[in-house]
């Protein structure tokens, strides 16, 4: 890696394109948005100067996904994502370095780009016995994730490891598996959950910050709005279905082919926050509803933990057996009408056997002749 | 025997010889909120019921159905109706009788309070044989008012108006006001649980509630469920 970054310009100019060209471009460019005359010389200037931000891609505790899907972005194209609009300095499981050639960068970034470079983080950090469940290159996960993250601009937690802790944190979480904004507690971290995330939504987040300069605008819980700030439920092209109450209610039934709202059959959609209603996967081709079977809700938080991916209540523990809320409610509903039953009953029996007091009402049935004052 | 007429019946209200006085307690607000919430809440109920478990699904093209948006749309109704009864119910604790405050605070800090509530459990497992008179809710009553019903209700419109702020987007006004109800629990999913469990809660209060009404009505030494008709309190006893 060069001590100066490169710069959108160099970029361009290696891929084969001409000064003149690149300039034509700028005035073209320029034209077409309506600019003033100047702004043709601003934007060469800007291109010249403005340097590929370096990334820094680490893998923890994870399964690699969210790698295999940020390779198969179409827009934009993976290959000009990397190629051309960031620097991906490090990354263990795409880059041609390895050993100590590949580890050397880290510290050349920090070195040379304190400050300046994103970390994009996949997988988590097991905390427990001091990280030995993860140890990339020597180092235990979490070392290095402290370290990495004290001179990044930015943290992006891609997928749901990153985010929430996702599998490896499910109960009893043995490792102590731990989502990365509870260990970099000094820096922004931007989610992106999935498991994996989408591809576009990847690339899409990579550009806005690239293109901007800044963050993009985040949730209360710290994911880009632009990609979650709707459900799968809010888009999804079965809802029509919903609303009319036409649902599949087995897998075989006609409404499971008539392609009916898969609400009964435990769809997470409607407690879901992604793109993948709008968006889909492998460029449009398709995404879990579309090929007939509910959301499992993956890119929201604990959704192994929460019972049944068929069921649209989550199990709750602590009742002796674990139980639904509707089947504890049902349950204590009916132990209490019983206890009322039985309580009406006890509470007849006082009357009849107590003995009218001066307070009760009932010598004074009309006769006449009640023991009153 | 002569004809029963307001005459014969003057007779018997003097022999009685007691001062039939009674005491205004619930004001027509509190007694207008009491039947509309209990309405309102019933309909939740049930339309929340379909909304988790949706009736069997209907034939024919969706566009010509509307069964769930509709379910939902009262539910949602309900909803308002119930939120915004209790808001002019929190108001009316304010500007109306002393009796219209008691359910929104408990007296902690009162021993007297305390034993009452021993005496009033002690009532019900049938271990004192003569209850005391109360004007508004007896110590038991008012601890299971606030505790179970004023807090549920609380955490029902809450949770309610932070899955409702679901559908109507990050920029609208439930967000903005309950959209914190969502980070709290993580996942809408948890909310949509305890909803359930909130609801749950609600049915039992309303059967141990509706149950007490009765018994005490029959049992105790005033009146109750004429009470949140008339608002009048009224005794069958002159004892103390």
């Amino acid at each position: 890696m060069g001590q100066r970054l490169e710069t959108f310009y160099d970029v361009i100019r290696r891929r084969g394109v001409s000064r003149r060209s690149f300039l034509k471009f700028c005035s073209l460019t320029a034209a077409s948005l309506g600019l003033g005359p100047t702004m043709a010389a601003r934007m060469a200037e800007a291109m010249e100067t403005k340097p590929r931000i370096p990334v820094i891609w680490l893998h923890g505790l994870e399964c690699t996904c969210c790698t295999e899907s940020f390779i198969r972005s179409a827009h934009p194209l993976v290959a000009d994502v990397l190629l051309s609009m960031i620097s991906l300095d490090y990354d263990d499981t795409i880059m041609a370095a390895a050993g100590h050639q590949a580890e050397a960068i880290l510290d050349e970034t920090l070195k040379e780009h304190y400050g300046n470079y994103i970390l994009a983080v996949e997988g988590n950090p097991p905390l427990a016995e001091d990280g030995v469940f993860c140890i990339p290159g020597g180092e235990p996960f979490v070392n290095k994730l402290k370290r990495m993250s004290a001179g990044a601009s930015a943290v992006i937690a891609w997928g749901s490891c990153a985010s929430w802790g996702c599998v490896q944190a499910a109960k009893p979480n043995p490792t102590q598996a731990t989502p990365i904004h509870k260990v970099i507690t000094d820096k922004p971290v931007i989610k992106v959950p999935g498991c994996p995330p989408i591809a576009e939504v990847m690339t899409g987040v990579v550009t806005y910050m690239l293109t901007f300069g800044t963050l993009p605008e985040l949730d209360r819980q710290g994911r880009p709005k632009m990609f979650y700030s709707q459900r799968i439920h809010d888009k999804c092209y079965r809802r029509p279905h919903f609303d009319a109450g036409q649902f599949v209610e087995e897998w075989d039934d006609e409404g499971a082919r008539k392609g009916y709202c898969l609400y009964k059959m435990g769809c997470k959609g409607p407690t879901t926050y992604n793109a993948c209603s709008s968006v889909q996967w492998n460029e449009g081709v398709s995404w879990p509803v579309k090929s007939g079977h509910g959301c499992l809700g993956c890119s929201e938080e604990d959704f192994w933990d929460k019972g049944s991916f068929y069921s649209r209540l989550e199990t709750i523990e602590g009742f002796g057996v674990e139980g639904t809320a509707d089947e504890i409610g049902i349950a204590a509903a009916g132990a209490v009408g019983a206890g009322i039953a039985a309580h009406a009953a006890a509470s007849a029996v006082k009357r009849i056997v107590q003995k009218p007091t001066t307070h009760d009402r009932r010598p004074q049935d009309g006769s006449g002749t009640g023991d009153h004052a | 025997m002569s004809a029963y007429t307001s005459k014969e019946a003057l007779k018997e209200v003097e022999a009685l010889g007691a001062r039939q006085a009674s005491i205004y307690v619930y004001e027509a607000p509190v007694r207008l909120w009491h039947w509309v919430n209990a309405l309102a809440m019933t309909v939740l109920a049930v339309t929340g019921w379909f909304i988790a478990s949706p009736l069997p699904s209907v034939p024919g093209e969706a566009s010509a159905n509307f069964l769930m948006g509709t379910i939902r749309f009262v539910h949602f109704a309900a909803g308002y109706v119930l939120a915004i009864g209790f808001l002019g119910r929190i108001y009316w604790a304010f500007v109306g009788n002393r009796h219209a405050r008691q359910i929104f605070y408990v007296p902690v800090w009162d021993a007297q309070w305390w034993r009452e509530i021993v005496f009033e459990a002690k009532w019900y497992a049938f271990l004192e044989r003569d209850p005391k008179k109360y004007v508004g809710h007896n110590p038991l009553a008012h601890f299971a008012m606030f505790s179970v019903f004023v807090t549920t209700t609380v955490f029902m419109i809450v949770t309610g108006f932070a899955l409702y702020a679901e559908g109507t987007g990050m920029d609208s006004w439930q967000y903005a006001l309950f959209g914190w109800v969502i980070a709290l629990f993580g996942d809408t999913y948890s909310i949509h649980t305890w909803h359930h469990v909130g609801m749950w809660v609600l049915v039992i209060f309303v059967m141990v509630h509706v149950y007490a009404a009765i018994r005490e009505d029959i049992m105790s030494r005033q009146t109750m469920i004429s009470t949140m008709v008339n608002g009048l309190r009224s005794y069958k006893d002159d004892q103390p």
